[in-house]
């Protein structure tokens, strides 16, 4: 079996929230998606790609902002990690 | 030398960075690729920007352009330092793009910043794969690649310019090198300055109090999420304090409100 990995960051921590941001990564070598590659993402929101047959396999915990630091902007929080499992052939 | 408005760098505090399409002359940029092909002497880390390029070099014509010389100054001061430089090349067909990362280090300077001047002597066509860039993304605190998962965020700028283009960047700015589709090589030119002077209110203030300025500060990015888009707001509007020496600027109230802890006993 071979795995295609997508990544969907949404606006907001519901997986109904529109897609912000993406990444894919192609574990059967038939693509090479790389950085700065499109400007539309694949799906509109994280539920669209459950739609179209992708098994979400991760969700990003919601932690409270630590103390101190909590108007810190850093890395996307709702990321949601997808996948599709392909027969090798 | 011509100082950027106010509303230009309220567009840099909001962006990250500025832009400025064609600005190096023609008879510059078709000199540029032999003088970056045969190298640019290194210059030791914080030299003065008057004592870091040779006069006539071309480094030197660069920096000394009014509009460059004036978003530098606009920006850092006079007199700032050098950092480094270097050319980079994306060679033709090389398949792979440089992954998204801030430069150097982890830098969460509230009240200064490094400028990064690149410049483009060719056209950049989309092919050819420009710079990456992601508005806004200068106030999050980052460390180098870290950011390299992500391959795509709405509302990047995939860089495509006439010859001659400059482009100055906070040094918290996220971009790459996208992978270079075309059959030429892609050059760029870069510097990075470390300002000497407190940057506040270096640049033309007369039109300070035009609605321009808080509507380039209030500009809201498509990549943001919901929430923490309103934490950007709230992090440039410090920002602008810190650049403007005014404690009292806010936009719709969002650092005054919860910076209101009244004393006990008061009236207020």
């Amino acid at each position: 079996m071979r795995q295609q990995v997508l990544a969907l960051y949404l606006s907001t921590s519901a997986l109904d929230a529109h897609v912000v941001g993406w990444s894919l990564y192609d574990g059967t070598g038939r693509t090479r998606p790389t950085t700065g590659d499109g400007d539309e993402p694949p799906y509109q929101t994280g539920l669209d790609a459950l739609l179209d047959g992708w098994r979400l396999i991760q969700a990003a915990q919601l932690i409270p902002p630590y103390p101190g630091h909590e108007y810190d902007t850093s890395f996307l929080k709702h990321e949601f990690l997808f996948e599709k499992l392909h027969a090798d052939s | 030398m011509s100082l950027l408005t106010s509303a230009q760098v309220a567009r840099f505090a909001a962006h990250g960075y500025l832009r400025f399409d064609a600005i190096v002359p023609p008879e510059m940029n078709a000199r540029a690729i032999e003088v970056l092909e045969a190298g640019i002497p290194a210059v030791p880390y914080g030299t003065p920007l008057s004592a870091a390029f040779p006069e006539g070099s071309f480094a030197r014509e660069l920096v000394e352009l009014p509009a460059v010389a004036g978003a530098l100054h606009s920006l850092l001061g006079p007199e700032p330092t050098v950092d480094h430089h270097a050319v980079h090349v994306r060679e033709p067909r090389e398949g792979h793009a440089q992954h998204l990362h801030g430069d150097a280090i982890i830098d969460v300077r509230p009240d200064a910043f490094d400028v990064q001047l690149m410049y483009y002597p060719h056209q950049v066509t989309a092919e050819m794969g420009g710079t990456l860039i992601v508005p806004g993304s200068h106030l999050r605190r980052i460390n180098e690649s870290d950011p390299g998962r992500y391959q795509n965020l709405r509302g990047q700028t995939r860089l495509t310019c006439p010859a001659g283009t400059v482009m100055l960047l906070h040094h918290g700015i996220w971009h790459g090198g996208r992978r270079n589709d075309g059959d030429t090589r892609r050059y760029m030119f870069k510097i990075r300055f470390n300002p000497t002077v407190p940057q506040v209110r270096l640049w033309d203030t007369a039109d300070l109090a035009d609605p321009a300025v808080v509507a380039e500060l209030s500009t809201a990015f498509p990549w943001y999420e919901q929430a923490t888009g309103r934490l950007e707001i709230y992090n440039r509007v410090l920002l602008w304090r810190a650049l403007t020496g005014d404690e009292t600027f806010d936009i719709d109230y969002w650092v005054t409100r919860v910076s209101n802890r009244p004393a006990v006993g008061s009236t207020a």
